[in-house]
């Protein structure tokens, strides 16, 4: 199976690598599947249908939808004023993208809440248009947008700084607007990374915790995210129902991001080259 | 009109009207989104006075979760970079079969919410958990203590060095280490002097992020520390409580802490990006 080498150390490195991916990674997410497995689908099914946890996974997944949507479309922007163009503040806005990946989560949480809470900086400048952020949904969105705005623009990014101006100038050339040009040549050639960073957004955004919750106001069946009920259910001692949550938190993740995978492998197949 | 050259540019480049709006857009979404959150922890933090905000943060529970927070990153650290370089070495190194499952095996933790690994944890070393019974026999404590935050911190940045070190070390290639082999150095001490030293930037850029992680961390912290006040309490759980207190410059004061820190890494990562630029440009994609 491993193509022989001159090279020593191949045991010992797979072997502390396959050592602490099983203690960190693969034993606790396999107790968590096996505690599945035991309760069987008719218990796990019994804790997935109140309507309190439907609503909790619903808004997740709809909330972290919405914030990555929008995160594809700004991230595109992003990444392709960063490489194409120069204008002052390029550096910082560059070096700022990183902030989302470097601050703590729920220092971000607080900071949102205290900008957006109807007397904060932001809050007091919307509340006269009757538009509430903190403590609605719009909040979780404000703060998954934060959350996942990086993974779009640094996935994107380096694709566009590879892109030979020829292929525009041919496209040009052969009579197309620049908005076709756009369309037609250049998105194509990013779609394969703009899905990439859209799953990891995703991905991210659907399990995200710290920030959301100082800002969601954590209303059951309104503003309840499925983590935070997942967090209540702990502390109740409600390991089933934990469990069950969990679960359907992985299932529906890992569902989505095949999706997107098997979205790409088609992409590629359709598209050719990229 | 009289011919002239229009300069090739021209065509692959969009108007000047729709460039300066695009650039405006992007300028607003930085200072909104970004800029301004940064802002309000420092504003919040200094509001009664640069006094106060120390005081806070020199407060015995606050020492301690700083404490605790330093502790935790100084384990958790060091053995994510040995795991992530020993996953580096067999994965980029050699030749195998099942190498893409692997690597996506490293990079599970990516798509796991923090709060569901915190309840992982929980199901397997928990007082109720698979190895309850074992670990209270042998007086072990792992849920509600350091040894829990430890592998929570663990399971989060499990992929954060290995994912910096393989495309590097891929590209890399074996003949350099091959050539010292020749030469007669020992594994180690080709490690030392050809493998480390090729792969130092990216290693310290896999460092700071893990790093930042690992102090900053969250969902899985909060599930498994119990949240026990001056014990398990790090520095994200801290601004919780305080802020659950409505103690609101105690929390950001704690939060300036923490966003010092991050400010650190991001300028820290600037300078590696514009001066070792062709080093790490191949782990940027992730």
């Amino acid at each position: 199976m491993i193509r022989p080498s001159p090279l020593p150390g191949f045991g010992l490195g797979m072997g502390i690598l396959l050592m602490a991916l099983t203690l960190v990674v693969l034993l606790p997410l396999g107790t968590l599947i096996g505690r599945g497995v035991l309760m069987g689908p008719v218990e796990l099914w019994q804790h997935l249908g109140s309507k309190r946890v439907a609503s909790a996974l619903v808004l997740s997944f709809r909330s972290a939808l919405v914030a990555s949507a929008f995160n594809l479309v700004f991230g595109l922007l992003l990444a392709w004023v960063l490489t194409r163009y120069r204008f002052p503040g390029r550096r910082l806005v560059d070096a700022a993208l990183d902030l989302p990946f470097a601050l703590p989560t729920a220092v971000a949480g607080i900071a949102l809440t205290a900008l957006y809470a109807p007397n904060g900086t932001f809050g007091k400048l919307l509340e006269p248009l009757g538009l509430q952020v903190a403590y609605t949904e719009a909040g979780i969105w404000l703060a998954l947008v934060f959350v996942g705005l990086p993974f779009v623009v640094r996935t994107v990014q380096p694709v566009i700084e590879e892109i030979d101006p020829e292929w525009e100038e041919a496209s040009a050339t052969l009579g197309a607007s620049r908005l076709r040009t756009m369309v037609r040549v250049v998105l194509p050639m990013l779609t394969p990374a703009l899905l990439t960073g859209f799953a990891l957004a995703l991905a991210r955004s659907v399990g995200e915790y710290g920030s959301v919750i100082f800002i969601a106001g954590n209303l059951p069946n309104v503003t309840e995210i499925a983590p935070l009920l997942i967090v209540i259910r702990l502390e109740e001692y409600n390991y089933d129902a934990a469990t069950a949550i969990g679960l359907a938190m992985l299932g529906i993740s890992f569902a989505m991001l095949l999706l997107i995978n098997l979205f790409q492998v088609w992409g590629r197949r359709r598209v050719g080259h990229v | 009109m009289s011919l002239s050259i229009t300069p090739t540019t021209h065509v692959t480049t969009e108007s000047r009207p729709f460039r300066v709006t695009l650039c405006l857009v992007a300028l607003t979404l930085t200072a909104i989104l970004l800029l301004a959150p940064l802002a309000v922890v420092f504003a919040e933090a200094f509001r009664e006075g640069a006094a106060a905000a120390l005081d806070m943060v020199s407060e015995r529970d606050a020492r301690a979760a700083i404490g605790l927070t330093l502790t935790v990153a100084a384990i958790a650290v060091p053995l994510n970079v040995i795991a992530g370089f020993a996953a580096a070495w067999a994965i980029a190194k050699f030749d195998f079969r099942g190498k893409a499952v692997l690597i996506s095996l490293i990079d599970l933790p990516f798509s796991v919410s923090p709060v569901v690994a915190g309840l992982a944890l929980v199901l397997l070393y928990g007082a109720h958990g698979v190895l309850g019974d074992w670990l209270a026999a042998h007086d072990l404590k792992v849920v509600f203590a350091l040894p829990g935050i430890v592998l929570a911190t663990l399971f989060i940045t499990f992929p954060f060095v290995a994912r910096e070190l393989i495309p590097v070390m891929t590209e890399q290639g074996r003949a350099e280490e091959e050539a010292a082999l020749t030469l007669g150095a020992s594994g180690w001490h080709m490690i030392r002097t050809v493998t480390l030293p090729n792969v130092r930037w990216a290693l310290l850029y896999g460092v700071l992020l893990c790093n930042a992680r690992a102090m900053g961390e969250f969902g899985a912290v909060a599930v498994i520390s119990g949240k026990i006040r001056g014990q398990t309490t790090t520095m994200p759980i801290l601004i919780e409580m305080f802020y659950n207190e409505y103690l609101s410059v105690a929390a950001f004061s704690m939060a300036a802490l923490l966003a010092g820190l991050a400010l650190l890494t991001l300028a820290l990562k600037s300078f590696l990006e514009w001066h070792h630029a062709d080093a790490i440009a191949a782990s940027r994609r992730h």
